[in-house]
């Protein structure tokens, strides 16, 4: 058997391989200190042993990652758990009813799908205030169950945040391409819900930034579509510098065409934001 | 090593599925080398798929890649946009001009990106074939949109971690990250357009949407692209 040819294989699937050896002698090194004179094809256990210590261990920062994810999808499973059945929520259509149900199911999938991969290692949930008032109960959306509306409006800050902390996270996970697939998965579903609520949204004529045009399934500028005074400073910091239009040194106006405006520039890119711009958002709703 | 599959009970004492996950991976890389043991020898590269467009490799294939989907996309609202099916509403218009916009944004984007980074790699224009959608009509155009909308947010959930974790590799994660998202607000609205309340209907039994290899998505659109595309090099 020729260990050469098994690294030179492997390698054509992860180029990285020598460093998750360290180096090639290294890997050598272990291949000969583990095995002595016993022939590898024989000990299979060895050779998952060592490949399970290059690629199985999570490191610690994925795992911050992933629990920084779960409370997240906590806040947001909770979220449509409780308006679900709720007054507002009653008040709405069938197929409004139906979507936001079909969302709650998704979140909660989410949440076990984040707790089984973390295992041992996963968060407990917060307890959350939704009335974004800390635990005081009194906070700006305390009115929040009786009103459609306004557990929409929510619901798209929410799902458009969420969106958002994914994306930031993504090259934090490159280290582990399963956990970074499953991230990506997950990503573009909150980004699905995104653009449901917001046609909902436009089905009650919200409209952008007052009426200056109607709300869309995609983000224009850094426009919310949300007028909503006590909690207008937060819910801004969800869409502040979507409104960008230049991508890597590239300015997408007029890029194919005079139809790419500003507006159209920021609508074809959503914007990243850091795990500590997402907390500031979510702070008043985790008590 | 005819016991391979004892590999696979020592991992399945590990019960979290992200050792489930892992374990598949293992079987990956175990094949590499089973099949490698077989023949006992390093085999040789099929060099047998040399001709069409070739994608190229590293982070510029995964870039030709995406600049190959989008422009696949951006020829089709740009010809929905032009010549628009029987009875659109005025709503569905605004909406395929919007999808328009950013599907050209995303396509020019690349084509600028990947000249300013590799431009002698930059794949050319794409000879597109929608002879198999009838523009005239709402539900072929929907349709075949639904299709390019779900297919490009499997295309972009897989190529993720196909992508470099130096240099550019990031940054370009980043990029796709940006584009993703969009393009999964698109698939979500034209489902809802097809079926109102379907705008999540792909997710699988964890809530999550899929990923696709660049081989399975290119066999997919190879039905709308008469330029052969070589892959064979993209990483893998």
């Amino acid at each position: 058997m020729n260990l050469q040819n098994i690294i030179s294989e492997i390698e054509k699937v992860d180029p990285e391989v020598h460093n998750r050896f360290s180096s090639r002698r290294n890997a050598m090194k272990m291949f000969a200190g583990l095995t002595g004179k016993i022939a590898l094809a024989a000990s299979p256990l060895v050779l998952s042993s060592m490949f399970n210590k290059a690629y199985g261990q999570t490191p610690a920062e994925v795992n911050a990652v992933l629990n920084f994810a779960l409370t997240l999808e906590y806040l947001e499973a909770e979220f449509y758990t409780n308006i679900v059945g709720s007054p507002g929520f009653l008040t709405a259509s069938a197929a409004a009813q139906a979507a936001l149900t079909k969302i709650r199911d998704d979140e909660n999938k989410h949440v076990a799908f984040l707790k089984t991969v973390l295992g041992g290692a996963a968060v407990a949930k917060p307890t959350f205030d939704f009335t974004g008032g800390k635990g005081s109960g009194t906070g700006p959306f305390a009115g929040y169950l009786a009103s459609y509306p306004v557990q929409l409006a929510m619901a798209q800050t929410f799902e458009d945040t969420g969106v958002r902390a994914y994306k930031g996270q993504a090259p934090n996970l490159q280290s582990n391409k399963t956990v970074l697939t499953a991230a990506l998965n997950i990503h573009s579903v909150e980004a699905r819900h995104a653009s449901h609520i917001r046609q909902m949204r436009r089905a009650l004529g919200v409209a952008v930034p007052v009426s200056e045009m109607p709300l869309k399934p995609w983000i224009t500028l850094n426009y919310s579509g949300i007028e909503y005074a006590p909690a207008q400073s937060n819910i801004n910091l969800s869409y502040a510098g979507e409104e960008v239009a230049t991508q890597a040194g590239v300015n997408i106006m007029g890029l194919g065409g005079a139809f790419n405006t500003a507006k159209a520039a920021s609508e074809a890119f959503d914007e990243p934001l850091s795990m500590a711009q997402i907390l500031t958002i979510v702070n008043p709703f985790i008590v | 090593m005819e016991n391979q599959n004892g590999i696979l009970p020592v991992h399945s004492g590990k019960t979290s599925s992200s050792y489930g996950l892992q374990r598949r991976k293992m079987v990956k890389y175990m094949g590499a080398s089973v099949a490698l043991l077989a023949v006992g020898t390093a085999c040789e590269k099929d060099d047998n798929n040399n001709d069409g467009v070739n994608l190229g490799s590293g982070d510029v294939g995964i870039l030709n890649y995406a600049y190959a989907l989008e422009q696949l996309e951006a020829a089709f609202y740009e010809k929905v946009v032009s010549s628009p099916y029987s009875g659109i509403s005025a709503l569905e218009l605004e909406y395929m001009t919007d999808l328009r916009n950013h599907e050209v944004a995303h396509r020019e984007f690349f084509k600028m990106a990947i000249t300013a980074a590799a431009p002698t790699m930059i794949i050319p224009a794409l000879e597109v074939d929608f002879s198999s959608i009838n523009f005239t009509s709402r539900d072929s155009v929907l349709g075949a949109a639904k299709a390019f909308e779900d297919l490009g947010v499997t295309a972009y959930n897989g190529a993720g971690q196909l992508i470099s974790t130096s240099g550019n590799g990031p940054t370009y994660l980043a990029l796709a990250g940006k584009i993703v998202s969009v393009e999964a607000r698109h698939a979500a609205l034209i489902a809802d357009l097809i079926s109102n309340g379907s705008f999540a209907a792909t997710t699988d039994a964890n809530g999550l949407d899929m990923a696709r290899t660049p081989a399975q998505v290119l066999a997919i659109a190879d039905t709308y692209i008469v330029t052969k595309i070589n892959a064979s090099n993209l990483p893998s």
